[in-house]
């Protein structure tokens, strides 16, 4: 951690010895969490910023080694944690992509569901946090006042609020009932009220426009060549939405458009978050209604998931089925492959590269973080720009720790 | 440092009642939050399940204006330095609450990074388990707490200066580090 | 396989290895082609998008002939289409051309990568470790470093109540 001021390639010629370094450090209320920038600055300009992470890297990658690929999804929850089930949802589609299971309709639409909810849990709390860490308390309760609503669907679905292991390799852990696709519509008729309300005390207020137009310019090259995805990209003109470009889970049964924007800056990036936020809505009211009925997991002949309890306890062939999974070493492996495969998570492209060896732990769990690649553009964004512009454009690229350091 | 000019054989009872019902009723909370214990910690400040209620509405996160710390999250070997002095910066009379499995002992994080368990290292006054805890859970915690102060609570803060044992499992030793080492060579002849 | 057709012009017979795996289109070849492999796939593929970096040390796995593997994965954002590359290092002082020439992602891919596996890249402007502290010794993903670490996490000073 001591982080030496000759370090700074910029500040070594002695007449530059006005400029002032301080340390926007590990334990601040506008860093989101552990981040640490060691901010150079000509009175209040920034002339240089040096991030550094890494304090919270618990080694998750690690973890992937010596755990299942069931018992995994617990880990990866705990990555994005402001839309858990939208990282479970990328590391069961990465899985289930290596093993080629394909799921059940139902599966897809209620896994479409969660995780279209999860993007509006994400963009929620972002538009919330933003407005607070510039000043603007009320939005930020209006925002977490729905997530709470969300909180108690996604209860109902899995018996967690948080951190829900909700997805399995083949399918989900508990299937849903007529009550939660109730909670569902009726969250669903409530959210466009709330989502007007913030939209009316922040996209045309005085003081808020003043504060992120125009700041943290991004423009299209520079999104793409550094690597930029989900609705950081799309504010500044990258027309790439996973959902539409490499269709997974459910999405093509649905009508919704993809937003984006040419100017690039904080405005943009909260203006496309909240139309994203419609947009959400709007699939998950088309996938509530025509949820299809059927089995919820894989047929359990496939040995990637096990069988109803009623078939286990009562019939010989559920007893061999259950016994072949559970059991290890019982062939119920992967193919020796690696495989590469992302979602749109509501922050970028998640995306997991998995290496196997045949068993039923990965080799190799790797996860690409888009919070981790949009950090690295930060200090390009906010060169020339003032201190107080540093908390604007850290919020509105959204970085996760968890998902920054894993 | 808790500074006793008071002669042992004098004892203020009902100062000492009237300070800690004080100072327990208006815990004013410095959040640590770290991963995803500060969203439950956010949570549990939001208008659903509201911590205003118990006194502790202002989450100032300047140390030097707070008397409970809050560890909400996994605290990983390059963050417990500035753990430690935040810590140390924090005036007395000061509580410390170790929120969620990870602050606790580690919690899933059984790797080479994580702390298992910041009780090792700083001292704790409450534990509230969970991963992460509900935020009823935290305001029971809270009241907890609140108990305690109100119960051990002293004007002059005599309680802290018995403390003089680390109350965690023991640090870096070397029984621990053969431990590691053996449990590592089972966790190989396994695979 | 729009990128074969590319790379079989440009690099034959040099053992560049194509396959398919689901939908990932893989290719693998020499680590001494990696620059201009790199090269070819952003100036005359297009491949403007430069998603992943990462490495695996093959060390426990059977039937492995090098120690690492480092695997790019690229996206043509104007066609839509995705590469996955390989090439392999080994041991001692494992080294690779930086791809920071090209795309400014590279920086911070290139950076865990070195932090986590210990392989260096030639021509990065600042190759120092992200995510552990700078004085950490080892490299932890390397399969010979245990789960648990080597007691790192312990070393720290004790704060007591009465002191603190």
């Amino acid at each position: 951690m001591p982080f030496e001021v000759a370090d700074l390639a910029e500040t070594t010629a002695s007449e530059k010895e006005y400029l002032w370094t301080i340390n926007f450090g590990p334990q601040h209320p506008a860093t989101h969490t552990t981040l640490r920038l060691i901010l150079t600055l000509d009175g209040e300009k920034v002339v240089n910023c040096v991030p550094d992470i890494g304090f919270l890297h618990s080694g998750f990658e690690k973890l992937g080694e010596h755990l299942d690929f069931n018992q995994y999804v617990t880990i990866v929850d705990r990555m994005n944690y402001i839309s858990p089930m939208a990282n479970e949802i990328a590391w069961h589609h990465a899985v289930e992509k290596l093993l080629d299971l394909e799921l059940t309709p139902r599966c897809k639409y209620l896994r479409t569901i969660c995780a279209e909810l999860m993007r509006l849990h994400d963009h929620l709390l972002n538009v919330g946090t933003c407005a607070l860490d510039l000043g603007g308390f009320t939005a930020f309760l209006y925002a977490f006042y729905q997530r709470e609503k969300i909180y108690d669907i996604v209860e109902l679905a899995s018996g967690q609020r948080f951190h829900t292991s909700y997805t399995r390799v083949g399918g989900v852990l508990f299937d849903v009932n007529n009550a939660w696709v109730d909670k569902v519509r009726e969250f669903c008729q409530g959210f466009r009220a709330v989502h007007d309300e913030v939209h009316k005390l922040l996209t045309r207020n005085r003081i808020f426009i003043d504060r992120v137009q125009g700041v943290g310019v991004l423009s299209k090259e520079d999104a793409i060549n550094y690597g930029c995805t989900g609705p950081i990209a799309r504010a500044s003109g990258v027309l790439r939405d996973l959902r539409k470009d490499e269709p997974y889970l459910a999405y093509e049964d649905f009508d919704f458009k993809v937003i984006a924007s040419k100017s690039g800056d904080c405005y943009a990036r909260y203006l496309v978050r909240m139309a994203e936020m419609l947009e959400s809505v709007k699939i998950i009211e088309q996938a509530i209604e025509n949820i299809p009925a059927g089995p919820i997991n894989v047929d359990p002949e496939t040995r990637a998931v096990i069988p109803a309890k009623p078939a286990v306890y009562r019939s010989i062939e559920g007893l061999i089925q259950h016994f072949e999974v559970i059991m290890p070493n019982r062939g119920s492996g992967s193919p020796r492959e690696e495989i590469y495969a992302a979602n749109e998570s509501p922050n970028g492209e998640l995306g997991f590269y998995i290496v196997s060896d045949g068993t039923s732990r990965s080799y190799r769990a790797r996860c690409r973080p888009p919070s981790y690649v949009h950090f690295g553009v930060f200090s390009h964004m906010i060169k020339d720009h003032q201190l107080s512009d540093v908390v604007a454009v850290l919020g509105s690229i959204n970085i996760i720790a968890a998902e920054l350091d894993r | 440092m808790a500074v006793n000019p008071l002669p042992e054989n004098v004892y203020i009872t009902s100062l000492d009642w009237a300070a800690s019902w004080a100072r327990s009723n208006s815990l004013w909370p410095m959040p640590f939050a770290t991963a995803c214990c500060g969203i439950e910690l956010m949570a549990t400040a939001s208008s659903r399940h509201d911590l205003a209620r118990f006194g502790a509405e202002a989450m100032r996160f300047s140390p030097r204006q707070c008397d409970l710390l809050i560890v909400a999250g996994r605290v990983v070997m390059k963050m417990l330095p500035v753990l430690q002095r935040i810590w140390m910066q924090m005036p007395e009379p000061k509580w410390c609450i170790s929120m969620g499995a990870c602050a606790c002992t580690g919690g899933v994080f059984d790797t080479y990074s994580v702390v298992q368990g910041v009780d090792r290292f700083i001292p704790v006054d409450l534990y509230v388990p969970g991963c992460p805890p509900r935020p009823e859970q935290l305001l029971a915690g809270v009241i907890e707490l609140q108990n305690k102060v109100k119960r051990t609570g002293t004007i002059n803060g005599r309680e802290f200066a018995q403390r003089t044992q680390p109350m965690g499992p023991t640090p870096f030793d070397r029984e621990e580090l053969i431990r590691i080492r053996e449990a590592n060579e089972q966790l190989t002849i396994l695979r | 396989m729009s990128f074969q057709t590319m790379l079989e012009a440009k690099f034959p017979e040099m053992g560049l290895k194509f396959s398919e795996f689901r939908d990932n289109r893989r290719v693998e070849f020499p680590a001494a082609l990696l620059a201009d492999v790199l090269h070819c796939f952003k100036v005359e593929g297009g491949f403007d998008f430069l998603v992943e970096i990462t490495a695996v040390d093959y060390l426990e796995y059977e039937g492995s002939k090098d120690r690492f593997g480092v695997i790019y994965v690229l996206v043509n954002t104007a066609t839509g289409e995705r590469a996955v590359l390989k090439t392999f290092v080994n041991d001692p002082n494992p080294q690779l051309p930086s791809a920071c020439p090209l795309w400014k992602s590279a920086d911070w891919l290139e950076r865990e990568v070195y932090d986590m596996f210990g392989i260096t890249f030639v021509g990065h402007p600042d190759l120092r470790r992200i995510l552990m502290p700078d004085e950490f010794s080892a490299f932890p993903l390397r399969k010979d470093y245990p789960l648990k670490g080597r007691g790192e996490r312990h070393n720290f000073t004790v704060l007591t109540r009465a002191e603190s």
